[in-house]
């Protein structure tokens, strides 16, 4: 693979029984491209979090992934409400999630900090109001 | 253990996957927070939960696990039980109470990750 293959998916916020999709898919792409179980792994895990915060908090939003050969790159865009404390969203357990989605087995305060786990880089831009862009990275080995 | 021997040992009924029943499995997590078993389950095969939507079979195959057993006779939807075919996951359906079925496995020797929680 020579080029940068592109990926793009639209996140429905309406609707949470359909939220992964979008990774499930993703993950496919990665088997049929010959990506190591692990790989295929870590960008779909770090995605479906992604997306299933889009969908409890923001509404949605768009998933871009970038597949290249020495890196995964996933971007996960919302106009959301935006973060107000980043350091405090990143720690372990802290989740502004309601009672509605925990009953739905989330909103433990894992999301962002699991991202941040099963990636090789990670950034969060956000602004109050505005919306939301997580960046993330995995490096193949 | 053979998944076929999980069937046996908790009286569950097969709702899908039969292909998959002498899949050898090594371990095994019980949990109704899908968000614990992204963040702190490794290389275990087979998901115990009484949750039921979608997240649980998109949850298990994220996690590369081939077998999930719903307890308390909950019953997954038609929708769960075609995602989890394209998956190549096993559906099992038990009677039996989440502690119940767990011991009976653990006893039987599948256990868990002893803690396991890096990537």
């Amino acid at each position: 693979m020579s080029e940068v293959l592109k990926f793009h998916f639209d996140v429905d916020g309406e609707n949470f029984s359909s939220a992964g999709e979008a990774s499930v898919v993703m993950k496919k792409k990665l088997r049929q491209l010959g990506f190591s179980p692990e790989v295929m792994r870590r960008v779909s895990i770090a995605m479906y979090e992604g997306e299933i915060n889009m969908v409890i908090h923001a509404n949605g939003g768009t998933a871009d992934v970038l597949v290249s050969d020495d890196e995964i790159e996933i971007i996960l865009s919302d106009s959301g409400p935006g973060i107000p404390d980043i350091a405090l969203a990143m720690q372990e357990g802290y989740s502004t999630a309601t009672d509605n989605v925990r009953a739905l087995g989330f909103g433990a305060g894992m999301g962002l900090p699991n991202m941040r786990k099963y990636t090789d880089y990670m950034n969060i831009d956000t602004k109050v109001g505005v919306g939301t862009t997580v960046t993330m990275k995995v490096k193949v080995q | 253990m053979k998944i076929k021997e999980i069937k046996d040992l908790l009286g569950a009924q097969l709702l899908c996957g039969e292909e998959n029943l002498d899949h050898e499995v090594y371990s095994a997590c019980c949990s109704d927070m899908m968000s614990d078993v992204l963040a702190y389950v490794k290389d275990q095969g087979v998901l115990l939960t009484g949750l039921v939507n979608p997240q649980v079979i998109r949850t298990a195959s994220m996690m590369d696990m081939i077998c999930i057993v719903f307890v308390r006779d909950k019953c997954p939807t038609e929708e769960m039980v075609e995602l989890s075919r394209e998956s190549g996951i096993v559906v099992l359906s038990s009677s039996l109470r989440a502690y119940e079925a767990c011991g009976l496995l653990y006893h039987s020797g599948l256990r868990g990750s002893q803690g396991e929680t890096h990537v």
